[in-house]
């Protein structure tokens, strides 16, 4: 492991698709607040700053006064403390009971907003996304492929339905104070309705391995009408792209792109370019040609056989990828010479 | 305590580091490896803890390192995955969860009840051996293939990971038993080898904090030890409870993993509050105001946090009502630890200040566990803790409430009791300029994580968006000034073991029963248990300081 | 403190401060070397004032010691609670292949050491070495009864193929066992002739090379004693594994990994006792115990109650599932 620190021979390269960008905020504490759920959150956060603030000062402030009111001269002086009481029940329950119902309405506020977070409107538009080692894949009504962008109207519910497919991650928009986590065997669901067009950045805040920073996605708010024009065009697109076209589109959209790069660098998995046609050696077994084959199985069945130097850490796209998907990732292999 | 009275013991120590004492008492290392005597053994726990300390302060250093540019810095993914898991497993179960309790408890508090040792001392040996054994094995993961789940385990990712995760659970398991025992042991020892005259309520604040850990160590260990057996069991032969593939729930793991630490960090930080309960009086020359609400508030914060361990959960996919409980509770334990804060501070009204670097570190606690506790309230509100959880702020503030609250007690307790456990005063100059630094990089290293946090920043990221990096800078500097501050404390207690001042008795003026015997104490403690006939905290008035040992004596008049 | 230091030096009534054997002298609860051969004179422990007192230390934290037992092994019963709970089906139709008969004998084997590890502790009360080592061996003779009984139990699981998680591969249907049989004789018969039904099916599928095979024939309504127990087992329904033939209920194997963790650890916590009580067998042949000292047998009694009350608690939960 230490000698991982200095050489590094498999490096995950920094993620090639769009880096989400951190926008700027009105606020210093918090991102802006872009959806309707930001604001129980922002108001309570905002109070205990202002609650902290007196309490830390109050404290810090008796702290150093009696500091140096009291401050001893020496010790062979051998002053004696003052005569005070020991003990003071009221007082107790003073500073017991203020705290106390500081608290109530912040719990309160906080029940409230957590409630109303969790429960997404009647009627929302419904998006799913899946959480995978290590992308974001966002499934849109319609549109037979996923992506790896959420395209959300503004100013219109949104509900996503979120799943995960290998270990628990967790869905975070900074911008819309929301977070849910993937677990896998299960469906969960965050809502939100956005109040600000524009991109905001979306992490995954449950450690899921080696790429857990490199998740990223963005959540593109857009004006009326813009998502629908969105979708149609994209539908569109996927319908009609075909061949090697496709299989470039779908390199990026069906997340690819994380563990296999294009220009030959090792990644977690191996490198497309040339690879069509060698004969590579496996884990187990005797080596294989890279045929059309042998790509349909990877992508089927990847644990059958895995090329020597690689771990066995690719999940399965049965059902996710159609037979025309299938050919044309085969052709965009073929066409990295 | 008792009031002091000028026997020819208290008197002799003058000559304490030539004559005998626990430590020149029986030569060679196998008379270390195989004492039962409880201030050995704490001894051995002070050296093993701090050295963990160390090397989990190392990786420490190494996720800053890499964390000072967004890209990669000088090491790569799965390497820093590994970094930030080995400093949490490190530092959680080899130096905060023992920490206190065995190093400094085992030492000083049996003499505190003016027993002869602790209950069970084989019981003890066998603690810390189990230490050293779970140690061994958590960092034999180390060479195998450094596990990189976090230090939180969580499922089905260890179930999945090509890294060495048994051996570092196994060795958690094991830490965990020795817990058990060191706890166990302070029970029955508190109920049962109290002096004649200790009733509950004259018990040191300290040993009332160690009671109340102790009740925690039985009861929430066990829950830990099953549930990384089970995660060991099914990682090994894929029973099926947690892995969703296989029928299982992973998220049962969490629940069971919380159950268990959550009360874990109350262990953490309730011996801390009774090294402030000790340090505080003593440097104030005056009782503890509201002795008994904090002793009480102990033992209520103990119960509590059993009843929380879902406030971990509120993403989790958990039920609101069951939230909604876990939130209401949290909230509930605020208030005991409040009454603490606010009675300590108005122990310090009038009374006589000496600002001393055990009282120093006292202080440095106040204020950052203020800040970590008031932080704790940020999360305990649902909604918030939507947006807050799983990023920098959370780490910010459970390093304010462990960093800053139970490592800086660790350091005020250890200065507190330097003297008395080795003989040697150390080097005062160098020691509060340590603890300036110390409070100082705590301070820069971590507030600027409530802004990475709440910014939107997650937590466990090895690559992070380019804007966030001047926050990142600014910690990582502060990283480095602790570190420097911590070198310096090394140093200079080290030193002092061969060039400190020979130390009195008493040097600090304390009346609980730890400051009447020698410094270092006999073998045997005391020569027989002294009666007790006042509080922890009376007799500051039957002292007096004597230049020529740099220590407090009892005053000649009133011994007559 | 107020007393004079004189009296510091002076010990005896004290009994063991400052004696030369008590600077070795190790823990309460486990006795130690002592110098008197005298029945039951043992092993004050240095930091002791009075056999009471350490006895009643002891006594305090065999009583923590089993508290945390007590949690240790909570874990596993909330396991069980919740997975019974969210699959009671599997639990129905694992507890079939469990032999009640081994497990009953077991208990009864338990129940019997629990006595005579009781009346142990009285033996080494009124220094009745003779009695107390008959007791002892007897309480070794049924814990390793009980092993030896598991021994068989476990084997038998190896040989059926029943194995926790991707190893479980039963041997034998469950309508094929002598269990199943006597307690539903109809649903066995039914079961039966459903599988057959499944295989002819199954055939006809790869002959023709579709899904499409229906059967022909007569379809007689099943009755109540026919069907039900199929489907609390979990092997018709919604949570059987196969939707078109009868098979086993999903993830039927995590009730054998719930069962082979729980009556391993306390399988375990038996093996240990019995090595407790080994050694205490030695100490009772030297003559150590008396009625100033018995704390260690007593100890060990109640760390084998214990024993003995957490098998009463999984015999019926994995055995008795109706």
């Amino acid at each position: 492991m230490i000698v991982n620190l200095s050489v590094s021979l498999a490096s995950v390269a920094f993620a090639e698709p769009k880096l989400p960008k951190l926008p700027d905020s009105p606020f210093f504490w918090m991102p802006p607040d872009a959806s309707v759920t930001a604001s129980n959150t922002d108001t309570l956060f905002n109070a205990m700053l202002w609650i902290s603030l007196i309490f830390a000062v109050a404290i810090f402030f008796a702290m150093v006064r009696f500091c140096v009111k009291y401050r001893a001269k020496s010790r062979a002086a051998n002053e004696n403390a003052q005569k005070t009481s020991e003990h003071n029940t009221m007082l107790e329950l003073t500073w017991s009971v203020i705290p106390f119902l500081i608290m109530v309405p912040l719990f309160v506020g906080g029940f409230k907003g957590y409630v109303n977070l969790r429960t997404p409107p009647r009627g929302a538009m419904e998006i799913r996304a899946q959480g995978q080692k290590w992308k974001w894949l966002f499934t849109y009504p319609g549109l037979g492929t996923p992506d790896d962008t959420l395209h959300v109207p503004v100013n219109t519910p949104v509900r996503i339905v979120i799943n995960s497919v290998d270990v628990i991650h967790s869905l975070f928009i900074p911008a819309f104070r929301t977070k849910m986590d993937a677990v896998p065997g299960r469906y969960s669901d965050i809502w939100f309705k956005a109040t600000e067009v524009g991109e905001f950045p979306i992490f995954c805040a449950e450690y899921c391995g080696t790429s857990h920073s490199d998740m990223l996605a963005r959540v593109i708010v857009h004006p009326p009408g813009g998502y629908e024009k969105w979708l149609a065009s994209t539908i569109a697109s996927a319908d009609s792209l075909s061949g090697k076209d496709r299989g470039a589109m779908l390199y990026e959209k069906q997340g690819c792109s994380t563990c296999h790069s294009i220009d030959g660098s090792p990644k977690v998995g191996p490198s497309w370019k040339g690879i069509f046609g060698k004969m590579e050696a496996m884990t187990a077994g005797s080596p294989m040609k890279v045929d059309e084959n042998y790509l349909r199985e990877s992508m089927m069945d990847p644990q059958a056989h895995v090329v020597m130097g690689f771990a066995p850490a690719m999940p399965t796209y049965q059902g996710k990828l159609s037979d025309k998907d299938i050919d044309g990732l085969i052709e965009f292999i073929k066409s990295l010479k | 305590m008792a009031s002091p009275s000028a026997t020819a013991d208290v008197v002799a120590p003058r000559s304490t580091s030539e004559s005998e004492n626990y430590l020149t008492h029986d030569k060679g290392v196998l008379s270390w490896i195989f004492t039962l005597d409880h201030k050995r053994i704490g001894v051995m726990y002070l050296c093993s803890v701090l050295a963990a300390f160390a090397l989990g302060g190392f990786f420490a250093l190494m996720v800053r390192t890499e964390l000072l540019t967004p890209g990669r810095t000088i090491m790569d993914h799965d390497t820093y995955n590994q970094m930030f898991t080995l400093h949490g497993a490190i530092m959680v179960f080899l130096v905060i969860i023992p920490g206190i309790p065995a190093a400094l408890g085992n030492i000083i508090m049996p003499l505190q009840l003016g027993a002869k040792d602790v209950a069970f001392p084989r019981l003890n040996l066998a603690s810390y051996h189990l230490w050293v054994v779970g140690a061994v094995f958590m960092l034999s993961s180390l060479v195998i293939n450094a596990v990189d789940t976090g230090w939180t385990f969580y499922t089905p990712y260890s179930l999945t990971t090509t890294t060495a995760v048994v051996p570092a659970a196994f060795g958690a398991f094991i830490l965990g038993f020795s817990s058990i025992f060191t706890g166990l042991n302070f029970i029955v020892t508190v109920h049962k080898l109290r002096p004649p005259g200790m009733s509950w309520f004259r018990l040191p604040l300290f040993v009332w904090a160690l009671y109340a850990t102790a009740l925690i160590q039985v009861l929430a260990t066990p829950v830990i030890g099953i549930t990384l057996l089970m995660m060991i069991v099914e990682r090994t032969l894929h029973i099926g409870i947690f892995d969703p593939t296989l029928g299982g729930d992973p998220v049962l793991f969490q629940h069971f993993f919380w159950f268990y630490s959550h009360p874990a960090v109350y262990i953490m930080i309730v011996p801390a509050f009774g090294v402030i309960g000790e340090i505080i009086p003593v440097f104030s020359r005056k009782r503890m105001f509201g002795y008994k609400f904090i002793a009480a508030s102990s033992v209520a914060i103990a119960f509590l946090g059993f009843l929380v361990w879902g406030h971990h959960l509120f993403v989790s996919g958990q039920s609101v009502l069951a939230g909604t409980i876990f939130s209401a509770i949290t909230f509930l334990i605020a208030v005991p630890t409040a009454i603490k804060v606010f009675n300590w501070i108005t122990t310090m009204y009038k009374g006589v200040i000496h600002l001393d670097t055990p009282m120093l570190y006292a202080l440095a606690f106040l204020w950052v566990f203020t800040i970590g506790g008031l932080t704790g309230v940020f999360l305990a509100v649902m909604s918030v803790d939507v947006h807050l959880t799983d990023t920098y702020f959370v780490i910010a503030h459970f390093h304010y409430v462990m960093m800053g609250g139970a490592i800086t007690a660790f350091m005020g307790g250890l200065h507190y009791w330097w003297p008395k456990a080795f003989g040697r005063m150390y080097n005062e100059k160098l020691g509060r300029m340590a603890a300036c630094l110390v409070f100082l990089g705590l301070n820069v290293t971590f507030f600027p994580q409530f802004i990475l946090g709440s910014r939107g920043m997650p937590r466990r990221y090895y690559n992070y968006l380019p804007e966030f990096q001047s926050l990142h800078v600014l910690s990582t500097v502060g990283a480095y000034t602790l570190g420097v501050g911590f070198l310096i404390t090394a140093f200079y207690l080290v030193r002092s073991l061969k060039n400190g001042r020979i130390a009195p008795a008493n040097p600090w003026g304390g009346v609980t029963l730890e400051w009447q015997c020698s410094s270092p104490p006999p073998y045997y403690n005391f020569h027989k248990p002294p009666v007790v006939e006042a509080g922890p905290y009376d007799g500051y008035e039957n002292l007096m300081y004597d230049e020529k040992i740099g220590g407090y004596l009892p005053r000649k008049a009133k011994s007559g | 403190m107020s007393e004079s230091t004189s009296q510091s030096v002076t010990e005896p009534k004290k009994g063991g401060h400052g004696a030369p054997a008590a600077t070795h002298a190790p823990a309460a609860g486990a006795g130690g070397h002592g110098h008197g051969h005298v029945e039951g004179q043992a092993h004050l422990a240095h930091h002791f004032d009075t056999y009471q007192q350490q006895f009643d230390a002891g006594k305090l934290g065999i009583w923590l010691f089993l508290l945390t037992e007590v949690l240790f092994f909570s874990g596993l019963f909330c396991a069980y609670t919740i997975y019974r709970g969210m699959h009671p089906e599997i639990f129905v139709y694992a507890h079939y292949f469990l032999n009640t008969t081994m497990g009953a004998i077991n208990t009864c084997v338990l129940l019997i050491s629990s006595l005579t590890a009781a009346w142990a502790v009285r033996n080494a009360q009124l220094a009745q070495r003779k009695l107390l080592i008959f007791n002892i061996v007897v309480t070794v003779a049924c814990a390793c009864t009980f092993m030896v009984v598991k021994y068989f139990e476990y084997s038998h699981k190896f040989h059926d193929g029943l194995l926790p998680g991707p190893n479980f591969h039963p041997t034998e249907q469950v309508w094929e066992l002598e269990s199943f049989k006597k307690k539903h004789p109809e649903a066995a018969e039914y079961a039966e002739h459903l599988d057959k039904l499944g295989e002819e099916r199954a055939h006809r599928k790869s002959a023709a090379g579709s899904a499409d095979a229906t059967v022909t024939g007569e379809y007689e309504r099943p009755t109540e004693e026919q069907i039900e127990p199929l489907i609390k087992a979990g092997l018709i329904g919604p949570h059987a594994e196969d939707p078109y033939r009868i098979s086993k209920p999903k993830n039927a194997h995590v009730f054998f990994g719930i069962y082979f963790c729980m009556t391993g650890l306390h399988g375990i916590h038996v093996v240990g006792g019995i090595i407790v009580w080994l050694w205490l067998l030695k100490r009772a042949a030297k003559n150590e115990f008396g009625p100033k000292y018995f704390g260690p047998i007593d100890y060990a009694a109640l760390y084998w109650h214990l024993v003995d009350l957490i098998w009463i608690y999984l015999f019926p939960l994995l055995y008795l599932i109706h």
